[in-house]
């Protein structure tokens, strides 16, 4: 979810859990700028995991200041990634190019510049965190053993893929992936419908529940793997401590108040650890076939007008409510005129640099639960004082990053083990998400994340593993260059 | 091959790319992804808060850096990782510098492709055909002569001395003169000198 300013009502991004309990976004009522939470519920099983597929979302800038429409975007189900760079809204240097589109006699070329401008910088911003969530994900992928092994199957793909024949096999893998979809799509519509009868408190507790099995037992799982892996011992007691601490400072982060960097560095691990587990646990043609039937679902969730994700997105708009909290990195450039003062309710981890220039600071979206966030956080304070601190930021889905590791971390632990395989495919996410992030800027509405990257993802995937790679191997091993 | 032949080879063959990269690119968004994706669009070309619209040169520096780079890196990473698992080099009579070589072949190549990318923008630019013709042939030349290999000795040091001209050709083409070079070297460059307070 990526939303510019405070003002802006925050889109946030909601997946519905591939495994079995989807991630329910808990809706934060209240807060303008909507904040919304998401916490993973917990599976019974150990292998379910509720899966949080993020989008990027946009936000709108309120009606004041900039005459872009604010939009929230809902995103529910897989991965609604609604995006909009547009956030250039305020900024003090520039506050006197800001320009509303419908103000008469103003150069549209201005507005988009500003928000090319700022389009450019929130692109960084995004790179960064994906590129370091794939770098865990290969990183494991090629040292621990264990996620590359073979140990069964989720009961949400349950045909194997160890059969005869190859059409077979395909067959298997398109019947896994139809079951996988449809429990998206169906967690995806029980989602709208406990928000369209506001079961707030029925949702956080599954997220509660969800990022609990995340933090402490996949922490655990993972740690046990790395520590076999490198042969160094760990006695019960310092095992304990030291899951006990990451998990409950984790909890504490995301879900309450904390340092906007550590929260940030959670959320990577929490989607490292969910793209691991989806690694090790689908069969392999199904990833593949999975991971584009994701992205066509995407698609259709946020473009189509009986989308659930528009839907969703439409009721939060009509109750004036922020969307589902969700796992949404968040990464904000808060910049603040001249205000003392911060909002609580937009506080959460929201660090206060501020000065008048850009700053990367970094938003936390965990606006945890403030039930007494309810009404525009200052009471009493006047739209104008709300909309001098800025914050231009971009919010994606944990989704989003989930299942760009899934793609990579699959293309370096198939087989040949290619490096040049991973980096290829590392690469054609990033242009992906550029060209997201650009087509975003060109449209000026919600545009879903997956598609683009996942595609070229799997071109790239394909064409490098079966072209380049055996021409590359050749060359190289002769030390021909080219 | 041990832990000090990767991280020798991987510096040696990608040192000075990082450099260039963390020096001139990291800093600026619009840069990266000009790297990114190889060549700028129009509206990402025509913003830059901090200067003026990124010249064709910045273009043409990034995306040979950017090309050299991934031309290295697919070239290379997968020598790098087999040097750090168990094996013994030249076994069966092939050259024990097999890593060394193509280490710096690596360098050289990314180097090349950079100085390439500056000249041949150039050449674009200014319609220079002959620019154009020279940078399309010495690359065929360093690619044949790779397939002289394992002569490492004539390999490296044409391919270096073609990197060389290459460069000093680069320099002046995108805009550098002796007089500037002196005073860049001499620490009088007042421009430069004003620039760096300034970003401070």
């Amino acid at each position: 979810m990526i939303f510019p300013s405070r003002d802006f009502k925050v889109l946030s991004g909601f997946s519905s859990d591939l495994e079995a309990r989807g991630v329910l976004c808990s809706p934060e009522p209240g807060t303008p700028q909507g904040r919304a939470m998401l916490t993973f519920m917990a599976s019974d099983s150990e292998e379910e995991v509720c899966d949080e597929r993020t989008s990027l979302m946009s936000a709108e800038s309120p009606p004041p200041r900039c005459c872009q429409e604010a939009r929230q975007g809902l995103e529910d189900g897989e991965n609604a990634a609604q995006w909009r760079s547009q956030d250039s809204e305020e900024d003090l240097d520039d506050a006197d190019r800001y320009v509303c589109s419908g103000v008469p006699g103003q150069p549209l070329g201005l507005e988009e510049e500003l928000t090319l401008k700022y389009g450019a910088k929130h692109v960084i911003m995004l790179f960064v965190p994906v590129t370091l969530c794939m770098i865990v994900v290969v990183a494991t992928i090629k040292s621990v053993r264990f996620y590359t092994e073979k140990n069964g199957q989720l009961i949400y793909t349950p045909f194997t893929e160890d059969t005869p024949s190859v059409g077979q096999r395909l067959l298997n893998s398109v019947l896994n992936t139809l079951i996988m979809i449809s429990v998206i799509v169906a967690m995806t519509i029980f989602l709208v419908v406990l928000y369209k009868y506001r079961c707030y408190k029925f949702i956080h507790g599954w997220l509660i529940m969800s990022s609990l099995m995340l933090l402490f037992l996949f922490t655990y799982i993972y740690l046990g793997e790395v520590l076999k892996t490198y042969n160094v011992a760990m006695d019960y007691p310092t095992l304990f401590l030291t899951v006990w601490n990451f998990g409950a400072v984790g909890m504490v982060c995301i879900h309450w108040k904390g340092p906007l960097v550590l929260q940030q560095a959670y959320l990577i691990m929490i989607s490292a650890l969910m793209a691991l587990v989806f690694i090790k646990y689908l069969p392999e043609w199904s990833a593949w076939v999975i991971l584009g039937a994701i992205s066509v679902y995407d698609l259709v969730a946020v473009l189509c007008p009986k989308g659930p994700l528009r839907m969703l997105v439409e009721t939060a708009q009509e109750r004036n409510e922020p969307i589902f909290p969700a796992l949404i990195y968040s990464s904000a450039m808060v910049w603040t005129v001249g205000m003392a003062k911060l909002d609580p309710s937009s506080q959460g981890a929201l660090q206060l640099p501020y000065d008048p220039e850009m700053e990367d600071s970094y938003d936390s979206f965990g606006e945890p639960s403030y039930p007494e966030v309810f009404e525009p956080p200052l009471p009493g304070s006047p739209e104008g004082e709300l909309e001098e601190e800025e914050e231009r930021g971009v919010k994606l889905g944990l989704g989003d990053f989930i299942f760009y590791s899934v793609l990579v971390g699959k293309a370096a632990a198939t087989g040949s083990g290619d490096w040049n395989t991973t980096l290829a495919c590392f690469v054609a996410i990033l242009i992906g998400l550029c060209l997201t992030l650009l087509l975003l800027a060109v449209f000026k509405k919600a545009l879903p994340a997956l598609p683009i990257s996942i595609t070229f993802g799997l071109i790239f995937y394909f064409s490098t593993d079966n072209l380049v790679r055996p021409f590359m191997d050749t060359l190289a091993s002769h030390q021909l260059y080219i | 091959m041990t832990a000090a032949v990767f991280f020798g080879c991987a510096f040696i063959a990608f040192g000075p790319a990082l450099a260039l990269y963390i020096f001139t690119i990291a800093t600026e968004p619009l840069r990266v992804i000009f790297l990114i994706i190889g060549k700028a669009s129009e509206g990402l070309k025509s913003i830059n808060p901090d200067e003026t619209a990124p010249s064709m040169r910045l273009l043409a520096y990034v995306s040979g850096l950017g090309f050299g780079i991934m031309s290295g890196v697919f070239a290379f990473v997968n020598t790098l990782s087999d040097s750090l698992g168990p094996g013994t080099v030249g076994i069966h009579g092939d050259s024990p510098q097999f890593f060394l070589n193509s280490a710096f072949m690596t360098l050289v190549i990314i180097l090349l492709h950079v100085f390439w990318g500056i000249i041949f923008f150039d050449g674009c630019e200014k319609k220079k055909w002959s620019a154009l013709l020279v940078v399309l042939l010495t690359h065929l030349l360093v690619s044949a002569l790779t397939f002289i290999s394992p002569h490492y000795g004539i390999n490296l040091v044409s391919t270096y001395i073609i990197m060389v001209l290459m460069g000093i050709w680069a320099f002046f083409v995108a805009g550098g003169s002796c007089r500037s070079l002196k005073f860049c070297l001499l620490c009088q460059d007042k421009d430069f000198l004003l620039f760096n307070q300034r970003s401070r």
